[in-house]
């Protein structure tokens, strides 16, 4: 009986212009805030330290926004990175992989342990059709336990004698100095090659297409023929791929490895990419809007940070005005 | 005067353009069992619901023993004792027969503490008295059968002391045996002066236990008559009775080959053994009751539901199809019944929706979209589908209904099928989008489509269709060719009569 006799609506509705639009207010408001509020705030040295913290933000959010565009979620990627990095950690040192190829090969291990249990997450999650919330944080115990099982619970301190270990030196000259020419740190640029490459996958490519019309209506995806499971496989295992590449950023930038790494990153990712106006039942968000909401997360508490803001008033602070930047966004739908 | 339990006068309900019931009065007798008939979409749910208070109407009057009755959402219906049983349940699975029986009471009682050995003997009392003391209040309701779910629902309503009992088809679901006891009941509780109006198909049942009977027709009154005056086939013509041919647009008809053909095929109880075929150039119709297993046997063939049993044949040769992706592959594609939920993404933009089924054919190599190629694919299907829209990248759902269905009918060419599947083409929309989509769907077999169509409107299966299978109970009861394609036939082969 539902006979409905929708008006078209208007394209350019100016309301839903700015609703759609309210991150990238939030964000340039934010930043004339910092910048009054603080002579630091526009420093090279200060933003140049934003881009290198949030690298492996960023990638846990791109994750996070594929996953949860298929209406899923993923809670599990503070844990692989912890792995991944354990693992970087642990193949560098205990198999003694100090030249430059056995640094390359534990590397390759780290990012394939994070594409691996994706992998398992997915195929949990496509097939045998158990909740996201309930697969992921399973698995988190799991691969957080596993990481502790790898380090007997203590740090592993990476070698990085210039000499000695050249591959291991390398490694951490990588994590932790910038290109010569702008200074832009080498761990931002292996993600913003990440950015662009997903955010043109997700705008121009059948896949990006296809993974957004899964999360808008299953249903009508799985009746028109589409390959649904396939799809959401694909969504967790990318995710898990890219918390392992955040797991051996952060390796190379700290130079040690600890089992406790990255817990509670998944939900700044999650917070993140809903704060960039995606919706968690899925079919509706963009990597672009995604980063929006890492920075805007990364700005509140360097403002904070750089105004002697204390640490843990900090975290009561940016929790309201996460629940404020959502509420402008996202609040009003239905 | 005669005293009525209920008056319903001059009833008016519009759904946006559509007037879904117009200047439409009831008048039920206290204790008595009152048939309410009518063909799929002659407003008879619209009339019940408007009753129970899920609807507000635009125009007309509610009278409970002579007092006038305000309903404005569902719990004025019970207060007033109306109590309306869906074919869907309205029972929680997962507690005890005696929390559903009781529900508003706990929901309502100022003590919060329940006390189970209260409840579980007030229930118990209840199912005594109507004689189906074999249901244990403490069972859990999805561990009873269905005939038991609806003698819950029924306790249910007797707790809320109701006066009005609806019951919407209610024997759908029941073996023969069930039947006759529900029945049973449904006397009883006419003669303990409860007013009861059952909606049905079944002639057969309407004739055994109505003492009138009501006939909806179009959204209009056509009359109210005693049952023991008329004859079933009387009945059946006041259903019917009126001239839809020049809704059928003429269509040149060229039937080529056997194009899809589906042998014995069987998916637990609701299909089974059905065996049909499809020729290019043809409309084949699926015609029966709601429920009779139409969309099931479309699903089984597609892989959704389980099959049992059964093979399909393409162009004559045996083809496996064990999912919807197959099904794409093999060129059969399905329009959903349910437009919103199943057959459109309702949030994506239109363009979106018209490719997703053949992105590689707007894209290079790699999977990268060609926007221009894209947008020229989309323009083409709107202008051979006619379809009335503001730009392609405004979302799907600023579209009317039936620019909605167009949408996902384009979404089925692009697939490039040789096959089509329609279920429930034209329901929820408006009458001048129905006429557009019979046009569509003559072109589409003028250009050598085969389809199969299935409706619950049978003037619909009537100017539309080639030939027609009848299912009841899953079953194909009768094949018609298109000269014995009569109303009074497909009501003869879809119900019991």
């Amino acid at each position: 009986m539902g006979m409905d006799q929708k008006v078209s609506k208007n394209p350019i509705d100016k309301k839903r212009l700015l609703k759609d639009n309210s991150a990238y207010l939030i964000i340039v408001g934010l930043v004339i805030v910092s910048s009054i509020l603080s002579p630091v705030f526009f420093s090279k040295q200060n933003i140049m330290n934003i881009f290198r913290q949030q690298s492996p933000a960023m990638l846990l959010a791109i994750g996070a926004m594929l996953v949860i565009i298929t209406s899923g979620i993923d809670l599990s990627t503070g844990a692989i990175l912890a792995i991944s990095n354990v693992c970087v950690a642990y193949f560098i040192t205990s198999l003694n992989f100090f030249s430059p190829s056995g640094v390359l090969l534990s590397i390759i291990v780290g990012i394939a342990v994070g594409a691996v249990v994706g992998c398992v997450n997915g195929a949990i999650v496509a097939w045998l059709r158990m909740p996201p919330f309930i697969v992921t944080l399973a698995m988190t115990t799991i691969v957080r336990g596993i990481a502790y099982v790898i380090t007997y619970g203590s740090p592993i301190r990476l070698p990085v004698d210039p000499v000695a270990h050249k591959g291991g030196h390398a490694f951490f000259y990588f994590g932790q100095n910038g290109d010569p020419l702008l200074g832009v740190p080498y761990t931002a640029w292996i993600v913003i090659v990440f950015i662009i490459f997903f955010w043109f996958l997700m705008r121009y490519t059948t896949f990006g297409r296809i993974l957004v019309a899964t999360g808008s209506n299953s249903d009508a995806a799985r009746l028109a023929g589409i390959n649904v499971k396939k799809y959401i496989f694909s969504a967790y295992t990318i995710s898990g791929f890219l918390a392992g590449v955040a797991g051996v950023l952060i390796t190379a930038r700290a130079g040690i490895a600890t089992p406790g790494v990255g817990s509670g990153f998944e939900l700044n990712a999650i917070a993140a990419v809903v704060i960039g106006g995606a919706s968690l039942a899925g079919g509706k968000g963009t990597i672009g809007k995604t980063i929006v909401g890492v920075f805007i997360i990364a700005l509140i508490s360097n403002i904070m940070t750089l105004t002697g803001v204390p640490p843990y008033p900090q975290q009561i602070i940016q929790g309201i005005i996460i629940i404020v930047a959502v509420l402008l966004n996202a609040g009003k739908e239905k | 005067m005669e005293q009525h339990r209920l008056s319903m006068t001059n009833i008016t309900k519009r759904f946006g353009g559509v007037t879904a019931l117009g200047d439409v009065s009831l008048h039920v007798k206290r204790g008595e069992i009152h048939a309410l008939v009518g063909e799929n979409g002659a407003g008879k749910s619209t009339l019940m619901k408007i009753l129970a208070g899920a609807h507000l109407p635009d125009a007309g009057q509610i009278f409970i023993d002579d007092e006038q009755a305000h309903m404005r959402n569902p719990k004025d219906g019970i207060d007033r004792g109306v109590s309306v049983i869906y074919q869907e349940f309205a029972l929680m699975p997962e507690v005890t027969v005696a929390e559903n029986v009781f529900i508003d009471k706990l929901n309502e009682s100022k003590r919060k503490l329940i006390s189970w050995k209260k409840l579980y003997v007030d229930t118990q009392e209840i199912l005594d008295r109507l004689g189906f003391g074999v249901v244990s209040p403490r069972s859990k309701v999805k561990d009873i059968s269905i005939a038991h779910c609806q003698i819950v629902e029924i306790c249910k309503a007797l707790s809320r002391n109701c006066k009005i009992l609806v019951l919407d088809e209610p024997t759908a679901m029941l073996s023969t045996f069930e039947t006759q006891q529900l029945f049973e009941l449904l006397k009883k509780l006419r003669d303990e002066g409860v007013s009861v109006i059952y909606i049905s198909h079944r002639m057969n049942e309407v004739f055994s236990i109505s003492d009138r009977i009501s006939v909806l027709r179009d959204g209009h009154n056509v009359s109210t008559v005693n049952t023991g005056d008329v004859t079933e086939s009387e009945v059946v013509s006041m259903m019917i009775g009126r001239d839809l041919a020049s809704y059928f647009p003429e269509r040149e008809r060229r039937i080529g080959d056997v194009v899809f053909e589906v042998r014995n095929l069987s998916s637990g109880k609701v299909v089974n053994d059905v065996s049909f075929n499809v020729r290019a150039g043809e409309v084949f119709g699926l015609s029966g009751l709601v429920g009779a297993g139409r969309t099931e046997t479309l699903m089984a063939i597609l892989g959704e539901l389980k099959r049992d049993s059964g093979k399909i044949y393409i162009d004559g040769k045996e083809t496996k199809i064990r999912s919807t992706i197959d099904a794409r592959k093999a060129g059969v594609s399905l329009l959903p019944e349910d437009r919103k939920a199943q057959g459109v993404f309702l949030d994506l933009p239109i363009l979106h929706n018209m490719t997703v089924t053949c992105l590689n054919k707007v894209s290079a190599k790699a999977g990268i979209i060609k926007a221009r190629r894209e947008r020229k694919f989309g323009s083409d299907l709107v202008e051979k589908l006619q379809i009335k829209i503001g730009a392609l990248t405004n979302p799907c759902s600023s579209l009317s209904g039936g620019n909605q269905q167009k949408v996902s009918i384009s979404k089925m060419l692009g697939a490039d099928s040789k096959i089509l599947f329609f279920d429930e083409p034209t329901r929820g929309v408006d009458v001048g989008a129905k006429i557009e989509i019979y046009k569509i769907i003559n072109e589409l077999v003028a250009e050598g489509y085969g389809v199969v169509m299935v409706s619950s409107e049978m003037p619909e299966i009537i100017g539309m269709c080639d030939r027609v299978a009848v299912i009841r109970n899953g079953r194909i009861t009768g094949e018609l060719g298109k000269d014995e394609l009569t109303e009074q036939n497909l009501i003869k082969y879809s119900m019991e009569v």
